[in-house]
C-alpha cells in the first residue's frame, strides 16, 4: 500500500499513538511493563534477523566468486601419488610387459618365457598363468605392443617367426551381488598359426600394429633384410560356417632385400604410413608403408637424429594415437617426437622435450585416455607427464633401486612399477588434470598433426585418441574482437548522443528523449540478436555498399544541413527554439539514409561488377561469412549505446551549473564552454561509462551466439566472425562431462569473464563516486 | 552567403550539430526496431489474398518452364543478376538487379517446399479468384487450392465448383463437426490419460520407495497391482474411447484443386482453420485476423514450434518470474534494509554496496554456469539422494528445472532490488524516521511502520525492473531449465500441482530455438516476429511503469526535503 499522502499518514501516525497509549495507562503498570519487554525484545530479534538475513544475501552472491574458484583451482592442482601395496610375484624371468585392467582389478605381467601371469592388483594373489602358445624349442627374442588399448602383442622368434597375441578379460557377472568377475585370457585374433618373417633367423627385432581386423608386422633379424607383413581378416559369406574358429586371413608379404639392417629397433605408426627405424644412437628413418609393398625400390624418406649430443636412446614409446614418438635417453632427457608437412615435405621433428632427472629414462609408459605418459629413471625416479601442456604433475623417487618397468592403468589412477625380478609396488594415483597448464590455455601450442604452434579451441572430437586443444586465446580474442567492433559504433554514437542531450538538448526534448533511449537498455537481447541473426545478417550481405554509403554520407549530410540551416533567415531559424537539432534531424536522417541505399545499387555495378559481396570474395580474396562481425558490431552496439549514453549524460548533465554560466560570461561559445570547462569535468564520468559499456559487450552471449557463425578463429577481418568465452560456455557446457578438464576449463572462462567484468565495472563505480564527491564540493 | 564557412567551423555549429546527429540516429535506430518488430510481428496474422499467377522463367537457353502458381506474397527485394545467375537461372547479366518475390505456396506435402522466390520480371497473368480456400492444417503447414467436393466414407456427398456455396456451407459444417471432435480427443489424450500416466508413475515410484526401505511386503504388493489393475483398465477404457472417436473424426473428407490442376484430398481432421481470403471484407478478415492472434496467445506450438501458439510459453515465462519474484523480494528487501538502516555505514558497507551495485554488471551466462555447477550438479543430486532415492538413477531436482531457474534468476537479479530499495530507503528524509523515534517507537516500529511503507514503491520499482530483467534473460535458462517443447505445463492438476522440478517453455528461448534451430526458418520467421514483439511489449511496458513509479515517488519526497 504507498502512502498516497504523506502528511495524511503522519497525522494518521499522530492520532493513533495517543488513542493507544491511553487504552495502554488503563490497563495496570505490569503489563505496560510486559508490553514494554515485549516492545524491546521484537526491535532486537528484528535487529538479530535483519542483520543475520542481510549478511547471508550477500555472502550467497558473493558465493559465486568462491564458487567459480572452487571448481578451477582443482586444474592447476598437481598430482598426488600414494603407496598402495607392494608383494612379490615370485617369478625369474625377465619382464616384457606389465598391464593393468580397465578397473584396476587385474593385472597382468608378460615374461620373456612367454608366460602371462595375472593377479590381483591389490594383492598380488595369482589369478591365472597362461603360457602365449610359442612352437615347441622356439625362445622369444623380441616383443612388440600394438597400443596399450588394444592389448595385441607380438613376440619376435629364434626361428625366424613371430606370434601374434592378445591379452583380455571375459567379464560376467555374478547372479547373487551383482559382483564383476574377470577371467583372464590369452587369445589369437590374427590366428594362432606363426608368422615367418626370416628364414631361420632369430628376429632381432620387431613392431606390430593392427587396427580392427587388419594388422601388419615388420622385423628383421641382426644383419639381416627387413620383411614386412601385412594380414587382412577375410570376410567371405562362408566364414559364418568356418566353426573351426580359424578366419582365413589374406596375407601380403615383402622382403626388402635392399635393406639390411642391423640391430635397430623397429616401430609403426597409427596408421600404418610409416616404419621408424631407429638405432642404438638414436639415428630414425622412415620408411613409407604406403608405397613399401608396390615400389620396385622402396628407400628411406625421412631421416632425423633423435637425441641430443652423446646420449643414446634408452626406450621409445608411441604416445596414445600412434602418432607422436616419445623417445626417452641415457642422460634423462624425454623428447616428443612427430612428422610434420610443410610445403609438401615431410620431417619428423622435435615438439618438446621434457627434463626429467640427469640419470638415464629406464622405461616409458603412454596413458592410454590422455596424451600423457609415465617415465621412470635409473634411480627410481618417476614423473607424471602431459605432453599438450607440457606439464610434469607429479615427480617423486617412488623405487629405491632402479625400476625396470612400470604400467600405469587405462583410467590413469593406478601406477604399477617393478623393480628387481618380480618385485612389484603399487601406488594410487590422482592426477585429474594433466592436460591443464598456464601455456595450454594462453600460448602457442604445437599439437599433433600441425605445421607449428598455434593457439587453438577444439574441445571434443568423435575419437578418443583426439588431443583436446583448450587455448582460450582464440575465445579470449573473438570475444575481445565483437567488444571492439561493437564499441566502435557505441562509443562514438551514445557519448555525442549523451554531450547533446545533457548539454544542449532542450528540457522538453530531453524528458521524452532519455527515457526512450534507455528502454533500449531494457530490451531483450534475444531480440536483439534473433533481429540481428535473421534480418539484418542477410540485409547487411544484400545491401553492403548501402550500408558503407551511408557510414559516409551520414555525417556530411547533417554538416550540410548544419550549415544550410545557418544560412536560413534568422526569423524562419527562431521558430525553432534552440536545443531542438536533433529533432530536425530526423527527417534529415531518414531521406539520407534513404538516398544512400538508392544510389548503391548503380554505385555497386558501376564499381563493383553489381555485387559487392561477390566482387569482395572473388576479386580481393576477402572471407566473408553472413554471420560476421559487422553484423554482432551492430547489433551489440545497439545493445551498448543505451548503457554507455546514460551514464555519460548524468556525468554531463550533473556538471554544476555555475561552471558553464561562468564559461558563457566570460565570452565564449556554447561549444567553447562544453569543449573547454564541462567535458573536462565531465571525463572521468565518460570514461566509467565507456567501461561499463565495454564490459557489458564482453560479456554479452545471445545476440553473438545468434549473430556470428560461433567458429573460434583469429583473425580480426570485420567480415568474419568469431566465438567469444560467453557464447563458447552456452554452447558447450551442457554438453560436458561434470567434473572434467572440459568443464572446469568452461569454469575459468566464466571466472575469467566474471572477473574482468567485475573489475572493470568496480573501477568505473569508483570513479564516479569519487566524481560525486567532487561535484558536491565545487 | 550571409555566414561563411570558416565563421561556421570557428563557431563550433557543425560539431553540436553532429552530436545532435548522433541522438537523433539512436532515436531513428530504437523507433526502426521497435517499428519493425511490431509491423513483421502484426502482419503475420492477417489474412493475405491468394495470388493466382503464371511463373514463366528461363531454364535454359532459350527453353521456359511454365507453371501455374498459387499463394500469398511475403516480401520483395532487388538482388543482382550475378547472383540469380550463380545459382542457376539464365538472366541477363547487363541488367544489374533483378526484382524478385517471396511466395509462400504451401502445400508442402504435394511440391515439397513452401516457399519460393520468384523472379517479378517471370510472373505474368496475376489475378485474385474468389474462391481460392486456404487451409491450416496440423501438419504439412498451409495449404491452398480450390474445394471442388465432400466425401464422407469415401464417398462424394457434395460436389460443385466455382464459388458454389452449398458446397462452401457442407464443407464449413462438416470442418465444426471435426473440430469439435477433435477437441474432445486432445481433452482425453492430455487431460485424462495424462492423469492415469501420472498416477501409474507414482505408484511406480512409490513401490520403489517402499523396496528400498524394505517395507514392501506381500500385502503391499497385492494392494499395488489392484491398483494398477484399476488404472489399467481405466485406461483401456479411455483408449476404446479414443478409437472410436479416431474412427468418427476420420469419416469426412475434402477435395481441392491445387495449382497445378491436381486433385487433393485432405481429411477434415487435419484442418485447423479455412478461409477464402479473396471474398473476405474488411471486417471479415479482422474477425480472422483475432482469432488467429488468439489461437497464437492461446494455444500449444505445432510443427516444431513452427506454427500454432505460444502459450506454454508465456506461462512457462510468468511461472518462472513469479517463483523468482518470490525468493528475490524478501531476500532483496532484506538485504538493503540491513545495508542502509542497520549495518555501521563506513568503508566495508562502502565495498560491499559497490560489489553488490557491480554484479548487476556481471554477464548473465556466469550466473548460469553457477546454477548449473552448484544448484543442479552439488544441491539437486543432494537433495535426489536424499528425498527421491526411489526415482534414482532417473534425476528429480538433479537436472535442469523451473526451481533451479529461478533461482538461478533471483541470484542474477537481486542486486537489482537491493539497489532500488537501498535507493529509495535513501530518498526517506532523516526528519521522518526522527519524528517517529521521538514519540517513543523503537527503531524496529519505525522501520515497520513508517520507514517501509514509504519506501514501497521503491521495492516495487526494484521488483519490476528484476522481473522485466528476467523474462528477458535467456543465455543462463539454456543452461539451468528451459526446453524447446515442454510436454506438460509446470502446474497442473496432478498432485503436488506445482512441478518445481519440471523444465519448461520460455519466450525468450522459444525465440531463440524457433529462430535458429528450426528446419523451416521460413515458415517460423513471422511467428518469431510475433513472439518477439509480444516479449518486447511486455518487458517495455514493465519498465515504463517501473520509470513511471520510480518518477511518482520521486516527486513526493520533493515536497518533504527540506
Amino acid at each position: 500500500m504507498p502512502a498516497d499522502n504523506l502528511p495524511e499518514a503522519q497525522s494518521r501516525l499522530i492520532d493513533d499513538e495517543p488513542s493507544q497509549s491511553v487504552k495502554v495507562s488503563v490497563l495496570s503498570s505490569e503489563k505496560l511493563a510486559s508490553r514494554r519487554r515485549w516492545r524491546h525484545l521484537s526491535d532486537k530479534t528484528a535487529k538479530v534477523s535483519i542483520a543475520v538475513g542481510g549478511i547471508s544475501v550477500i555472502v550467497a552472491i558473493l558465493l559465486i566468486f568462491a564458487y567459480l574458484f572452487y571448481e578451477v583451482v582443482p586444474l592447476f592442482a598437481g598430482a598426488t601419488v600414494e603407496e598402495a601395496a607392494s608383494y612379490d610375484l615370485q617369478d625369474s624371468s625377465a619382464s616384457l610387459h606389465l598391464a593393468i585392467e580397465e578397473q584396476s582389478e587385474m593385472a597382468m605381467r608378460l615374461g620373456d618365457d612367454g608366460v602371462a601371469r595375472f593377479f590381483d592388483l591389490e594383492s598380488g594373489e595369482n589369478a591365472a598363468t597362461i603360457a602365449v602358445k610359442v612352437p615347441s624349442g622356439a625362445t622369444i627374442t623380441s616383443f612388440a605392443l600394438d597400443s596399450e588399448q588394444s592389448g595385441l602383442f607380438a613376440l619376435g622368434l629364434n626361428t625366424g617367426e613371430a606370434v601374434v597375441a592378445r591379452y583380455a578379460y571375459d567379464t560376467r557377472f555374478a547372479q547373487l551381488d551383482n559382483r564383476r568377475i574377470l577371467t583372464p585370457k590369452i587369445d589369437y585374433p590374427f590366428g594362432e598359426i606363426p608368422y615367418t618373417l626370416a628364414v631361420d633367423k632369430p628376429l632381432a627385432s620387431i613392431a606390430l600394429r593392427t587396427s580392427g581386423e587388419n594388422m601388419m608386422l615388420a622385423a628383421t633379424a641382426r644383419g639381416g633384410e627387413l620383411s614386412l607383413l601385412k594380414a587382412s581378416k577375410q570376410t567371405s559369406l562362408f566364414a559364418a560356417f568356418d566353426l573351426g574358429g580359424g578366419a582365413e586371413f589374406e596375407i601380403e608379404e615383402r622382403r626388402l632385400s635392399g635393406m639390411t639392417l642391423g640391430g635397430e629397433q623397429l616401430f609403426i605408426d597409427g596408421d600404418r604410413f610409416w616404419l621408424f627405424v631407429i638405432d642404438d644412437e638414436g639415428l630414425a628413418r622412415l620408411l613409407s608403408l604406403r608405397t613399401a609393398f608396390t615400389a620396385p625400390n622402396p628407400q628411406f624418406e625421412v631421416q632425423a637424429l633423435l637425441t641430443a649430443g652423446r646420449a643414446n636412446p634408452t626406450d621409445i614409446s608411441f604416445l596414445l594415437g600412434g602418432i607422436s614418438l616419445l623417445v626417452g635417453d641415457d642422460q634423462g632427457a624425454i623428447s616428443q617426437w612427430f612428422l610434420t608437412k610443410r610445403d609438401d615435405t615431410v620431417a619428423l621433428e622435435k615438439i618438446r622435450s621434457f627434463q626429467d632427472s640427469a640419470s638415464p629414462v629406464v622405461s616409458l609408459s603412454p596413458e592410454q585416455r590422455r596424451k600423457s605418459f609415465v617415465s621412470v629413471d635409473a634411480q627410481g625416479v618417476v614423473s607424471l607427464f602431459n605432453t599438450t601442456a607440457r606439464r610434469q604433475a607429479f615427480t617423486g623417487q617412488l623405487a629405491a633401486d632402479g625400476a625396470r618397468a612400470l604400467a600405469i592403468s587405462p583410467r590413469g589412477d593406478a601406477l604399477l612399477i617393478e623393480s628387481g625380478r618380480g618385485q612389484m609396488a603399487l601406488w594410487a594415483v590422482e592426477n585429474k588434470h594433466p592436460e591443464v597448464s598456464w601455456s595450454a590455455l594462453w600460448s602457442r601450442v604445437w599439437y599433433e598433426g600441425y605445421s607449428e604452434p598455434d593457439f587453438i579451441w577444439q574441445s571434443s572430437a568423435a575419437t578418443n585418441e583426439f588431443e583436446p586443444k583448450y587455448s582460450l586465446v582464440p575465445l579470449s580474442f573473438g570475444t575481445l574482437k565483437a567488444a571492439f567492433y561493437a564499441m566502435l559504433l557505441a562509443a562514438p554514437l551514445a557519448i555525442c548522443g549523451a554531450i547533446f542531450t545533457g548539454y544542449f538538448m532542450a528540457p522538453m526534448m530531453r524528458r521524452k528523449v532519455k527515457p526512450l533511449i534507455e528502454l533500449m537498455e531494457a530490451l531483450p537481447t534475444v531480440v536483439l540478436g534473433f533481429l540481428a541473426g535473421l534480418w539484418l545478417a542477410p540485409f547487411v550481405e544484400n545491401n553492403l555498399l548501402g550500408i558503407f554509403s551511408v557510414l559516409v554520407i551520414l555525417p556530411l549530410s547533417i554538416l550540410l544541413m548544419s550549415f544550410f540551416w545557418v544560412q536560413l533567415p534568422s526569423e524562419l531559424r527562431h521558430r525553432i527554439p534552440d536545443g531542438w537539432e536533433a529533432g530536425i534531424l530526423i527527417p534529415v536522417i531518414v531521406v539520407f539514409t534513404a538516398l544512400s541505399f538508392a544510389i548503391a545499387a548503380p554505385l555497386e555495378a558501376l564499381f563493383f561488377g553489381g555485387d559487392m559481396r561477390f566482387y569482395l570474395t572473388n576479386e580481393l580474396g576477402i572471407n566473408y561469412d553472413q554471420r560476421n562481425a559487422m553484423v554482432v558490431g551492430f547489433a551489440m552496439g545497439f545493445a551498448v549505446i543505451p548503457t554507455i549514453f546514460s551514464i555519460a549524460e548524468d556525468a554531463i548533465f550533473t556538471v554544476p551549473k555555475h561552471l558553464t554560466y561562468g564559461s558563457l560570461a566570460l565570452g565564449a561559445t556554447p561549444w567553447q564552454s562544453l569543449y573547454r570547462v564541462v567535458l573536462p569535468t565531465a571525463s572521468p564520468g565518460i570514461f566509467s561509462a565507456l567501461m561499463i559499456g565495454m564490459g557489458r559487450a564482453v560479456g554479452e552471449t545471445m545476440i553473438v551466439l545468434m549473430a556470428t557463425g560461433n567458429t573460434p578463429i583469429m583473425d580480426i577481418n570485420i567480415f568474419e566472425g568469431m566465438r567469444t568465452l560467453a557464447a563458447n560456455i552456452a554452447v558447450e557446457i551442457p554438453e560436458s562431462e561434470v567434473d572434467s578438464t572440459h568443464y572446469r576449463i568452461l569454469f575459468l572462462a566464466a571466472l575469467v569473464l566474471f572477473m574482468f567484468t567485475f573489475m572493470f565495472n568496480t573501477v568505473a563505480e569508483v570513479i564516479r563516486q569519487r566524481l560525486r564527491d567532487k561535484y558536491s564540493t565545487i | 552567403m550571409k555566414i561563411s564557412a570558416s565563421k561556421w567551423l570557428s563557431s563550433g555549429t557543425p560539431f553540436v550539430w553532429l552530436n545532435a546527429g548522433a541522438v537523433a540516429i539512436s532515436i531513428l535506430m530504437v523507433v526502426g526496431l521497435l517499428g519493425l518488430l511490431t509491423v513483421r510481428g502484426m502482419a503475420h496474422f492477417w489474412p493475405t489474398d491468394v495470388m493466382q499467377a503464371n511463373y514463366a522463367p528461363p531454364v535454359a537457353f532459350g527453353s521456359v518452364m511454365s507453371t501455374e502458381v498459387l499463394g500469398e506474397k511475403v516480401e520483395t527485394e532487388s538482388v543482382s543478376s550475378i547472383q540469380i545467375a550463380s545459382s542457376g537461372i539464365p538472366v541477363d547479366e547487363s541488367i544489374p538487379t533483378y526484382e524478385r518475390e517471396l511466395v509462400k505456396l504451401g502445400n508442402r506435402d504435394v511440391t515439397g517446399a513452401d516457399f519460393a522466390w520468384l523472379l517479378s520480371s517471370y510472373i505474368s497473368d496475376i489475378r485474385y479468384p474468389a474462391n481460392v480456400v486456404v487451409l491450416e492444417r496440423r501438419e504439412w503447414g498451409n495449404f491452398y487450392g480450390f474445394l471442388s467436393g465432400v466425401k464422407e466414407s469415401g464417398e462424394r456427398v457434395v460436389q460443385g465448383a466455382g464459388d458454389d456455396a452449398a458446397l462452401w456451407d457442407e464443407f464449413e459444417q462438416r470442418l465444426s463437426r471435426a473440430l469439435a471432435i477433435h477437441d474432445e480427443i486432445y481433452r482425453i489424450e492430455k487431460q485424462e490419460i495424462g492423469e492415469v500416466n501420472y498416477a501409474l508413475e507414482r505408484l511406480r515410484l512409490n513401490q520403489r520407495g517402499l523396496e528400498l526401505d524394505g517395507a514392501f511386503d506381500a500385502e503391499t504388493e497385492a494392494e499395488f497391482a489392484a491398483q494398477r489393475e484399476e488404472l489399467g483398465s481405466e485406461y483401456a477404457l479411455l483408449q476404446q474411447d479414443l478409437v472410436v472417436l479416431n474412427q468418427t473424426i476420420e469419416r469426412d473428407s475434402a477435395q481441392f484443386f491445387a495449382a497445378n490442376g491436381a486433385e487433393i484430398e485432405v481429411e477434415f481432421a487435419d484442418i485447423v482453420r479455412a478461409y477464402r481470403p479473396n471474398q473476405m471484407g474488411f471486417a471479415e478478415k479482422l474477425l480472422t485476423y483475432f482469432a488467429k492472434l488468439g489461437e497464437f496467445l492461446t494455444d500449444e506450438p505445432r510443427e516444431a514450434n513452427t506454427e500454432g501458439g505460444i502459450f506454454p510459453a508465456i506461462f512457462g515465462t510468468v511461472m518462472m518470474v513469479l517463483l523468482m519474484s518470490v525468493f528475490v523480494t524478501p531476500f532483496g528487501v532484506v538485504a538493503a534494509v540491513y545495508l542502509r538502516e542497520y549495518a555501521r555505514q563506513g568503508f566495508v558497507t562502502q565495498a560491499i554496496r559497490i560489489a553488490v551495485n557491480n554484479l548487476a554488471g556481471v554477464p548473465s551466462i556466469v550466473y548460469g554456469v553457477f546454477g548449473l555447477g552448484f544448484f543442479i550438479y552439488i544441491i539437486g543430486a543432494e537433495v535426489d539422494q536424499l528425498f527421491y532415492p526411489e526415482a534414482l538413477p532417473a534425476p528429480t531436482f538433479g537436472t535442469p528445472g523451473l526451481l533451479w531457474a529461478s533461482l538461478t534468476l533471483a541470484l542474477l537479479t537481486v542486486p537489482v532490488v537491493i539497489v532500488a530499495t537501498e535507493e529509495g530507503l535513501a530518498r526517506i528524509p532523516r526528519s521522518v524516521r526522527e519524528g517517529s523515534l521521538a514519540l517513543g517507537a523503537t527503531k524496529f516500529e519505525t522501520l515497520w511502520r513508517v520507514v517501509l511503507p514509504m519506501a514501497s514503491p521503491a521495492m516495487m520499482t526494484g521488483l519490476i525492473l528484476a522481473v522485466a530483467r528476467a523474462a528477458g534473460e535467456v543465455a543462463p535458462l539454456m543452461l539451468v531449465g528451459v526446453v524447446k517443447l515442454a510436454p506438460s505445463l509446470p502446474l497442473d492438476g496432478n498432485y503436488p500441482y506445482l512441478h518445481l522440478d519440471q523444465k519448461f517453455m520460455h519466450l525468450g528461448f522459444h525465440i531463440y530455438d524457433v529462430g535458429f534451430q528450426s528446419p523451416n526458418i521460413e515458415a517460423a520467421r513471422p511467428l518469431v516476429f510475433a513472439t518477439a514483439l509480444l516479449l518486447v511489449i511486455v518487458i517495455a511496458g514493465l519498465n515504463l511503469s517501473a520509470v513511471a513509479l520510480r518518477n511518482r515517488l520521486r516527486e513526493k519526497f520533493k515536497s518533504l526535503e527540506v
